[in-house]
């Protein structure tokens, strides 16, 4: 357990941000980003475990935190495919760069 | 190197080839089906840092739930055999830079910072733990987050409902209306 440095689940983490960042800004199709803010999402997750598990073990608080991120997300993702199912009935496509009424 | 650290940089590799996959691939249920194997894998490294409870929650939030959610909307919306179009070359360029240099920067900070020792406490996360701390009303509870989440949950849900209710006046947007 302890062969493992904190920095290495770090490193594990950001990669997985950045992951999800590059498909954040190259997918255009909304279901497809919002899966890559589900990446992002869990890399924070990872982040809040890894840092109450090495520095902080006494206490539970990066478990809570990280308990209410998934739920946050849950409802966040629901939310999300509401407006996307929405979107699609009214424009026939869920692109990002078919819904332009609002665009300046 | 030992059996616990070839396990972590086997499933960290794991994780990460996944969501490679995953934002890479131009079949969107593919994709979905990448998602679901990586966050199977962040499951697993829950497991290994012996968090069996948000382990669980992971399994049954992230993998039964929101994935399956994903992948009723793309039935409901996509031709999922189809393959998405290409991102401009220009566009995968500028996101392969801003990731990369957004790499560097955090792992150049993440490598310079020493972290202290932790207080060498025992770390007990079961769920008797996390249940009675969640749930108590002293200094270091968590009840009143645990209260504002579930009334967080029901306003969503009732968004969802009001949201995705078909609504018989309205007419969907034509390509006349689109061009006006």
């Amino acid at each position: 357990m302890n062969s493992v440095p904190i920095s290495h689940i770090l490193f594990v983490s950001t990669a997985l941000f950045c992951i999800g960042m590059f498909g954040l800004f190259t997918r255009r199709n909304m279901i497809t980003m919002l899966m890559s803010v589900e990446l992002m999402l869990n890399s924070v997750n990872i982040n809040f475990v890894a840092f109450n598990k090495y520095l902080y073990p006494g206490k539970l608080d990066g478990i809570f935190f990280t308990i209410f991120i998934i739920t946050i997300a849950a409802a966040e993702a629901a939310v999300a495919i509401a407006i996307i199912i929405n979107l699609y009935r009214s424009h026939q496509s869920i692109d990002v760069e078919d819904a332009t009424e609002m665009k300046f | 190197m030992n059996t616990s650290a070839i396990i972590f940089y086997l499933i960290s590799a794991f994780i990460l080839g996944m969501g490679i996959l995953a934002v890479t691939t131009r079949k969107i249920f593919r994709s979905a089906i990448w998602l679901l194997f990586s966050l199977v894998g962040i499951a697993a490294l829950y497991f290994w840092m012996q968090v069996e409870f948000i382990a669980a929650v992971q399994i049954v939030v992230y993998v039964g739930g929101i994935v399956v959610l994903i992948i009723f909307s793309i039935f409901l919306t996509q031709q999922s055999g189809k393959e998405m179009p290409k991102a401009p070359a220009k566009r995968t360029v500028s996101a392969v830079l801003a990731a990369l240099f957004g790499l560097g920067f955090i792992y150049h900070l993440i490598r310079e910072y020493t972290f202290n020792n932790g207080s060498g406490e025992k770390f007990q996360a079961g769920v008797a733990d996390i249940g009675s701390q969640m749930l108590s009303t002293t200094e270091h509870g968590f009840l009143l987050p645990f209260e504002v989440v579930s009334v967080l949950l029901l306003a969503a849900m009732v968004g969802c409902i009001v949201i995705a209710m078909k609504n018989k006046g309205t007419q969907p947007v034509t390509d006349q209306t689109k061009e006006a």
